[in-house]
């Protein structure tokens, strides 16, 4: 019964759209033939009709909840009584919140830089050995994985069992063959942090990589060889012709990786749950919304302050390809 | 001083043979053309010569010294690519101080180098804008600018002049002829424009499939060419190809058959042909001779005129052959019209059945 309703659902909603295309592009017609419109609008009338279903549907599915985020952000724990900035105020005065906000910073110094770096210097290896498809493939297979499913494999390299008993961690079972002492790798407040960003770049690097690739193919070989007959080392070269060439998606590809890391949650939540030190402003969060009863308010000012951090780099990319395309 | 002595050299692409025990002296200062059709391996030979491309056997040696194992950077030579091949984000100044800047020049001795350079091209203009800023010719000015700014002992061009429109392209050859007077350096040329390879070249190497098919100077391979594809390379339109057979030959000349009509005596021979064989008879196009007086000549009906303003050139058919004839500019001739045809046999080519020229 589910399923056939749920067919006839979609039937009707396609059907629906058929319909309104189909009418609203007739009335179009219609209307610029006998001239009741001037010839001039015609193509950004069209454009509005052919938009609108799609922006009604992102308005009501974004827009609507950001606005409600936003008003939810000044009412108390179950949204009902307006409190002012209380909620603000609480989370400048709180601990969790500057250290989320100081982690949150880190990662988006960090990840970013280093996966980029990475896939663009690994691209460029690759290319020159015969084996490079082959690497680059093992390279960009954590994308295939969920973050959980990579905290899971990353808990096997972190892992700290009692000082007598076997280290089954990687990490520990190299320390210990060097005699060092192993250590709780995930419990060492700030450097935990930094083997937390490991399993972002090691999953983001093969994204990069992949995209740079294909970049790579697109400068041409005869410019590289001017470069080298120029009497520029492979490095030289590396640094004065393809950095400069892949400029556009250098940027994109950073753009990608930041918004990414600006909502990172799954990571924390699968490997240390935002203990020692760990917090960052998804995970608090989550915290906040849905842990011991839950508190809409706070909840919804940590919401806003990510919206907040993601737009001046929205903002910067729509300015950039509108320069872009004006040039 | 920048001699370039290749001997015997080979390249295979996976099992393609594509370059094959090819060996060439190029002069010191001379400016040499390598002309062949598409493929048959004109870049792949300036392309050893860079560096560019590894060599399978043979050596390529530049002013004595054997340069199989050097880098391009160690060989002091510039090249110009068919695409121009500049350093997009860089503006013009710094796409010609690039390899300057590479060598640790001070910083006087680049500024002047470039715009000497470009002053010579003329393109102090510019110095300051992006490639992307030029137009086809500027950039190819560029790219040339390029590689004078290095000052190398020798210049390698790939089809430089084939992006560019007509006129443009004969004055960049003037201009790069003009060019090689001041530089006294080696230039070798790769096109596929035989025009150009004509009005250029100290010599001309033309390439067929890998193997070179006769060196010499340009007026050299017009009158003499040592074999049919010399003969129809050289020379626009192409020299006229007759099939026909030897009648009979003495020591001052060949009789060949003349469309099974009538005969004709070329003041050629071989060692290798005797009476009865298939040889194929080649005229020019500017050698043929319209409704003039002849000692062999016959009737042709014309098919296409083509006017050029200072000649024409007349389509015709005969007995299955077709013939290009050119004539005067000013020629009344139209299609479907019948002109006498008939030519110098002093100015007629003969090839044997493996396509050698008769002497
Ligand atoms: N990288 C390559 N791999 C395999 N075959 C190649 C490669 N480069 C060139 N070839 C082959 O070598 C032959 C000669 O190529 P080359 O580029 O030297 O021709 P060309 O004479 O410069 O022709 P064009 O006038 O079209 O530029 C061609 O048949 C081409 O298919
Ligand atoms: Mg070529």
């Amino acid at each position: 019964m589910n399923i056939i309703s749920l067919i006839s659902t979609v039937l009707a909603g396609i059907f629906f759209f058929i319909i309104y295309f189909r009418l609203f592009n007739f009335i179009l017609d219609y209307i610029i033939k006998y001239k009741i419109i001037s010839h001039r609008y015609e193509n950004s009338i069209r454009s509005i009709i052919f938009i609108a279903p799609a922006f009604l549907v992102l308005f009501t599915f974004i827009l609507f909840p950001v606005f409600e985020t936003i008003r939810l952000s000044f009412y108390d724990k179950f949204g009902r009584e307006f409190i002012g900035f209380e909620n603000y105020l609480w989370a400048i005065k709180d601990n969790e919140f500057r250290r989320s906000i100081l982690n949150n910073l880190g990662w988006l110094l960090i990840v970013p830089t280093l996966s980029t770096f990475f896939g663009l210097v690994i691209a460029n290896l690759t290319d020159r050995i015969w084996w490079g498809t082959i690497a680059k493939s093992i390279i960009f297979m954590p994308m295939a994985i969920s973050f959980v499913g990579a905290g899971v494999i990353w808990k096997f390299i972190y892992d700290y069992r009692g000082i007598d008993d076997q280290q089954i961690g990687l990490l520990n079972a190299i320390v210990v063959s060097f005699g060092l002492e192993p250590q709780a790798w995930l419990t060492i407040p700030i450097w935990n942090n930094l083997f937390l960003m490991a399993i972002m770049i090691w999953i983001q690097t093969g994204l990069a990589l992949v995209i740079f690739s294909a970049a790579l193919r697109g400068i041409p070989k005869e410019t590289l060889e001017a470069a080298r007959i120029d009497g520029a080392s492979e490095f030289r070269i590396f640094w004065s012709i393809i950095i400069p060439f892949l400029e556009q998606t250098i940027l994109v590809i950073w753009t990608i990786i930041t918004i990414l890391v600006l909502k990172v949650f799954d990571i924390i939540y699968a490997m240390t749950n935002g203990q020692w030190q760990t917090e960052v402003l998804a995970n608090l969060m989550y915290d906040w919304m849905f842990r011991g009863g839950g508190d809409s308010g706070r909840g919804s000012v940590l919401a806003f302050c990510i919206m907040i951090g993601v737009i001046p780099i929205l903002a910067w990319n729509l300015y950039r390809h509108r320069n872009e395309q004006s040039t | 001083m920048s001699e370039i002595n290749i001997k015997k050299i080979n390249k295979y692409y996976g099992s393609n043979h594509i370059i094959k025990d090819v060996s060439l002296d190029i002069k010191s200062q001379s400016f040499t053309v390598l002309v062949g059709p598409s493929g048959c391996g004109k870049s792949t030979i300036l392309r050893m010569i860079a560096g560019l491309e590894d060599i399978n056997s043979g050596t390529i040696a530049i002013d004595g010294t054997v340069v199989n194992d050097l880098a391009p950077k160690q060989r002091n030579i510039a090249m110009v690519f068919q695409s121009y091949a500049l350093y997009p984000h860089m503006t013009v100044f710094n796409n010609m101080a690039f390899g300057l800047k590479l060598e640790k020049r001070s910083k006087d001795e680049i500024e002047e180098r470039v715009h000497e350079a470009a002053k010579i091209l003329q393109i102090e203009d510019y110095l300051q804008r992006k490639p992307k800023q030029l137009s086809g010719g500027q950039r190819q000015r560029v790219a040339i600018g390029r590689a004078i700014t290095r000052k190398p002992k020798v210049f390698l061009f790939d089809e430089p002049l084939s992006n560019l429109d007509a006129a443009l392209r004969v004055q960049m050859r003037v201009e790069l002829a003009k060019l090689h007077d001041q530089l006294d350096a080696t230039m070798i040329y790769v096109t596929h424009d035989q025009t150009e390879a004509m009005t250029m070249a100290d010599e001309i190497v033309v390439l067929d499939q890998g193997i070179i098919s006769q060196s010499g100077g340009p007026m050299q391979l017009y009158n003499n060419p040592s074999n049919l594809f010399v003969g129809g390379f050289i020379g626009s339109p192409k020299m006229n190809f007759i099939n026909t057979k030897i009648l009979s030959s003495n020591s001052k000349g060949t009789k060949v058959d003349l469309f099974g009509s009538s005969d004709i005596v070329i003041p050629k021979t071989s060692k290798t042909s005797s009476s009865g064989d298939q040889v194929t008879l080649g005229v020019r196009p500017e050698h043929l001779l319209v409704n003039k007086k002849s000692s062999s000549s016959w009737e042709s009906k014309v098919f296409v005129v083509e006017k050029l303003g200072s000649g024409t050139f007349l389509y015709l058919e005969k007995e299955g052959e077709p013939l290009v004839v050119e004539t005067e500019g000013d020629s009344k001739i139209k299609v479907g019209d019948s002109v006498k045809v008939g030519f110098d046999p002093d100015k007629c080519h003969l090839f044997d059945s493996s396509n050698n020229s008769f002497t």
